[in-house]
């Protein structure tokens, strides 16, 4: 065990785990914003409607992560009018085609998973909204929604440490993030078991802490679920 | 007609060692995943800790590392190791080996805590009558638990069935000629990297969705004895 070659890589180890949450943060934000209206798509009666938001998320969620990175990065350059367009100057970086394809894989799962939340809330409490006359914004925004997100967590967390996982793909197309990095400095020293048992640990603590977060964000949302303190 | 420019046979080759990748760590998954269930119940702690070790560190590593780890760490382990005997020679681990551990490995750990729940789930009682009739462990094992885990677990291994195919698609990295693979240096001969990655895509998409709805059907069968609701 080469211990002073993992300490001497430790901070480029960790400058790489930055634009790891980088990635992933950006990837959750944009994908929660696109995964909501695919879910409220998905759930409507319209066939019109409902039929992209269930091939979005069929296609997305029926391919793996890496054919899709590879789609966007080396695929869409097969088209002039995408090179030529304003377009290329986003599409031709590695950073941008990773949060795009980490965006477009996250949105359709958590796309799925809201739906199945939005299904879940009881039918009775939707007709009582609507008996008081409440209009659909209005039932989702007060009914559905608060409970939805609530029954969404548990999904919605391993989701979040499967992006985590998934963004160490970023490295395939060239992108330096803990996995990139990590590869390249093997590529140099050539000490495979150290360095990726050293990226391995950094990415457990970061999934770990990833699940300490759902845990307790859980506990405050099931507040109502709870007895009341001094009562047991 | 799309045209592959020739390269069709090859996209099919690799699709076949696709499947054949899969269905090998399927088949490696299931056996360990078996394995860690039963570590898990044991009655000596260490054993219990031990796959619970195991089964974290696999679990938050992603599947990727873990490809990268087990095909260029495992190398250098097993030459280190091989070199305190004294042996010389220069051994390789080849892809496929190490793309089956890496994520039929993967598999095992998820399906650790699904066989871990299903043999819970299985009354106590019909392991005492089974006892009561003079079957021994291994024969309880096979006739009164294993059926029944069968029908509990399907539905949730099912599912890491499709994680996997797709997960297959990463041992391209270290150079297994599957599909995605395939894809690859057709694009590097043909310069039409959205053609053959999307025909890949569909090929992925077409392999997940005939899994889907076989499951769906095993899931039926595996159910026959019970009466719906």
């Amino acid at each position: 065990m080469d211990f002073e070659l993992m300490g001497q890589s430790l901070p480029q180890l960790l400058k790489g785990t930055l634009l790891t949450l980088e990635l992933v943060g950006l990837a959750l934000v944009i994908g929660m914003a696109v995964a909501v209206p695919i879910a409220l798509l998905r759930v409507s009666k319209r066939r019109w409607l409902m039929l992209p938001a269930y091939g979005y998320i069929f296609f997305f969620r029926g391919t793996p992560l890496l054919v899709q990175f590879f789609l966007v990065y080396y695929g869409l350059s097969q088209f002039t009018f995408i090179r030529e367009s304003i377009l290329w100057t986003v599409l031709r970086e590695p950073y941008w085609c990773s949060i795009i394809a980490l965006t477009i894989n996250t949105s359709a799962y958590t796309g799925e998973v809201l739906r199945g939340a939005i299904q879940a809330v009881s039918r009775g409490q939707i007709e009582a909204g609507l008996a008081l006359g409440m209009s659909s914004w209005q039932l989702l925004r007060r009914i559905i929604g608060p409970q939805a997100l609530r029954l969404a967590l548990p999904g919605y967390s391993n989701e979040v440490i499967l992006l985590v996982k998934s963004s160490a793909l970023a490295s395939t197309v060239t992108l330096l993030e803990l996995t990139g990095v990590t590869r390249n400095i093997i590529a140099v020293t050539f000490k495979p078991v150290e360095l990726y048992l050293l990226a391995g640990g950094i990415y457990l603590v970061m999934t770990f802490m990833a699940t300490r977060v759902f845990v307790f964000v859980e506990y405050r949302l099931s507040a109502h679920r709870r007895p009341a303190v001094g009562t047991v | 007609m799309i045209n592959f420019y020739g390269f069709g046979g090859t996209l099919a080759a690799g699709t076949w060692m696709t499947i054949q990748v899969s269905l090998l760590s399927l088949a490696f998954g299931l056996f360990f995943g078996l394995v860690g269930a039963v570590a898990k119940l044991s009655r000596f702690m260490p054993i219990r800790a031990g796959a619970g070790l195991v089964t974290t560190v696999v679990r938050g590593v992603p599947e990727l590392v873990l490809v990268l780890a087990v095909y260029f760490g495992g190398s250098v382990l097993i030459n280190n190791v091989l070199s305190w005997f004294g042996y010389q020679g220069y051994v390789e681990i080849n892809a496929l080996g190490a793309g089956v551990l890496a994520i039929g490995g993967t598999f095992a750990a998820y399906a650790t805590e699904v066989f871990r729940g299903a043999i819970l789930a299985v009354p106590e009682g019909q392991v005492e009558a089974a006892r009561a009739l003079g079957m021994h462990r291994f024969l309880i094992f096979r006739r009164i638990l294993l059926p029944q885990v069968w029908r509990y677990a399907l539905p949730a291994l099912g599912n890491l069935f499709l994680i996997l195919q797709k997960n297959t698609a990463l041992v391209s990295v270290i150079g297994l000629h599957e599909l995605m693979r395939r894809a690859s240096v057709a694009v590097g001969y043909t310069k039409k990297p959205f053609t053959f990655y999307m025909a890949a895509a569909l090929i992925y998409l077409a392999i997940t969705t005939v899994t889907s709805f076989s499951l769906q059907l095993m899931e039926n069968r595996a159910a026959r004895g019970v009466r719906r609701a």
